[in-house]
């Protein structure tokens, strides 16, 4: 079975300006990957080359292993843009009725009202638009992302709006559809939500993938812990230097009380890898 | 096919529920409000002061020449509001707003969304300026007496006219922003009034090089052709000094259509929607 998402050598150009350069990429099925980077690294030009929105200036991508752009392709995947408008006069039911028609669903009310209920909207089916907040717009963006039952949804900022509830619903979603084997590309600034929800996570600095992995197997060994009889003392080290550290301090005729080997967080990981880029 | 078809009766269901249907049928009553009171008023002091002809001067066809010229101009204008303000946004102005994204990435194809949404205002523009048309020969056959020398021709060139523009519209808002594309729309029929106004000059005069600048500025404005031709057709039949007074008419000149400027027009509207599409295309949105 193809991936869900395949980017192979994806480079895209504006002018003189470079967007992305040589991004290889794969989302698998069901698998939820975490994209990063700051402003501007091309996170969203990526996706949108994914969803057909922009032309790749070279390389190419995938969708369940037809070319992004093509109809089989937009078939097959669920979009919510960074920043994206829903016409006022449309109620919350009608939006998701034009995608559905859009999308060749099937799903009819019953899947418009799982839907609604699945982003905490099942209240608002009648209520227009623009008599939104702009949270409930997000969260009918995300509804309006899951018509038709995509193999791949591709959110990008999708928590961007959202109270720290709305910002659980839509973490809660995530793993629902994890469940389902829905494979999903969430372009993120919230480091802990994709720490917290990701199987892997790509860090992209000035249009390069600078890393690729878990959120576990890109953190690295920050030094140990451990608890003296003087209080809480730092050393450099990882695990397999535990013993020795330990066997120096009672050699020493220190009290050892607790000893916790300090891996780097999924943001030291960030930092680093973007270090000295703040555009 | 299907998708256009969805898309076109999505533009069909805003164009009815947003505010702009509202001003343009507030402008609407009030403009046929306007004009049903100057036209009873006109055909009534005419009538105290004469009736019929006089020498080789029908008065009365005069009058309602005019008044019909003075409803076309006016259908028209309102017409190409309605096609602009319809259009002036659907591509860049949309996607800048963050409308477009979500319906382009569903399997509908651009060139279906772009031909839906001009099907769709088209239909809109076409049905509202024959409507209004048709008001106006009524009145004027309620208070004049009078009907055009010809009834549907003259509609149906202001409906052609209207799709030009739509046309137009839709391919400047593959390339600029929304104000912009307004301007320019706004700009472009102005041209084609210039144009008409060249027309009545040219022919006033009798100069060759005038009529030859007005014939190819409304063969690259077509609609103002279709207007040309529609006032034409209005007063087909009027002869005499009658007949060159009111092909003159203070709202632009009149010249004859036929099956040539038929077809430019279509061949047009292809080339222009063709443009479109190329451009929309190759958009990055």
């Amino acid at each position: 079975m193809p991936p869900a998402l395949a980017a192979r050598d994806v480079s895209k150009r504006y002018g003189s300006v470079v967007a992305l350069q040589g991004v290889d990429l794969e989302v698998a099925e069901g698998e939820l990957v975490g994209l990063l980077g700051p402003n501007g690294a091309g996170k969203s030009t990526l996706t949108k080359i994914a969803c057909g929105l922009v032309r790749p200036s070279a390389g190419s991508i995938e969708v369940c292993g037809h070319p992004a752009r093509s109809a089989a392709a937009r078939t097959r995947l669920g979009y919510l843009a960074e920043l994206f408008r829903f016409p006022g006069w449309c109620r919350a039911d009608e939006v998701l009725e034009l995608h559905q028609r859009l999308a060749g669903s099937s799903g009819g009310a019953a899947e418009r009202a799982e839907l609604l209920e699945l982003v905490a909207l099942s209240d608002a089916a009648g209520r227009r638009v623009e008599e939104m907040s702009k949270g409930m717009q997000q969260r009918l963006g995300i509804a309006q992302a899951l018509v038709g039952a995509p193999r791949l949804l591709l959110l990008d900022e999708p928590t961007s709006a959202l109270d720290p509830v709305g910002r659980r619903t839509v973490r809660e979603l995530l793993e629902e559809l994890r469940r389902r084997g829905v494979a999903v590309l969430l372009n993120s600034h919230l480091l802990s939500e994709v720490e917290l929800v990701c199987d892997r996570v790509a860090i992209v600095r000035r249009g390069e993938l600078v890393a690729v992995g878990t959120p576990e197997g890109l953190g690295h060994a920050g030094g140990v812990e451990v608890d003296t009889g003087d209080g809480l003392r730092r050393f450099d080290g990882a695990r397999d230097d535990v013993p020795r550290i330990v066997a120096e301090l009672v050699a020493a005729g220190e009290r050892i009380y607790g000893v916790r080997v300090v891996r780097s967080t999924l943001e030291d990981v960030y930092l680093e890898a973007v270090e000295g880029d703040t555009r | 096919m299907r998708s256009g078809v969805i898309v076109a009766r999505h533009v069909l269901q805003e164009s009815v529920r947003r505010r702009v249907f509202l001003v343009v049928l507030v402008l609407s009553l009030l403009f046929v409000g306007l004009f049903t009171f100057a036209t009873i008023a006109v055909f009534h002091d005419l009538s105290s002061f004469q009736t019929g002809t006089t020498g080789t001067l029908d008065a009365r066809g005069v009058v309602s020449s005019t008044l019909l010229g003075l409803g076309m101009f006016a259908t028209l204008f309102l017409g190409a509001v309605l096609a602009v303000f319809l259009t002036l946004g659907a591509v860049r102005g949309d996607a800048e707003r963050g409308l477009l994204q979500p319906l382009v990435v569903r399997p509908v194809g651009r060139g279906a969304l772009l031909g839906a949404r001009f099907a769709a205002a088209s239909l809109v523009c076409a049905l509202y300026v024959l409507l209004l048309y048709a008001v106006v020969v009524v009145v004027v056959r309620v208070a004049g007496h009078r009907w055009p020398d010809r009834l549907v021709g003259p509609g149906l060139a202001l409906a052609a006219a209207v799709v030009v523009i739509v046309a137009i519209s839709l391919l400047g808002s593959v390339f600029l922003s929304s104000t912009a594309n307004g301007i320019a729309v706004f700009m472009v029929f102005g041209a084609g009034l210039t144009a008409g106004l060249i027309t009545t000059i040219g022919v006033a005069l009798d100069n060759h090089t005038l009529k030859t600048i007005s014939h190819w500025m409304t063969r690259a404005l077509p609609f103002e052709a279709l207007y040309q031709a529609g006032l034409h057709a209005l007063t087909a039949d009027q002869t005499g000094f009658t007949g060159a007074l009111v092909q003159l008419g203070p709202f632009g000149s009149s010249r004859a259509g036929g099956v040539g400027l038929d077809l430019w027009t279509l061949g047009y509207v292809v080339v222009v929607g063709a443009v479109a599409l190329w451009g929309f295309s190759r958009r990055d949105l």
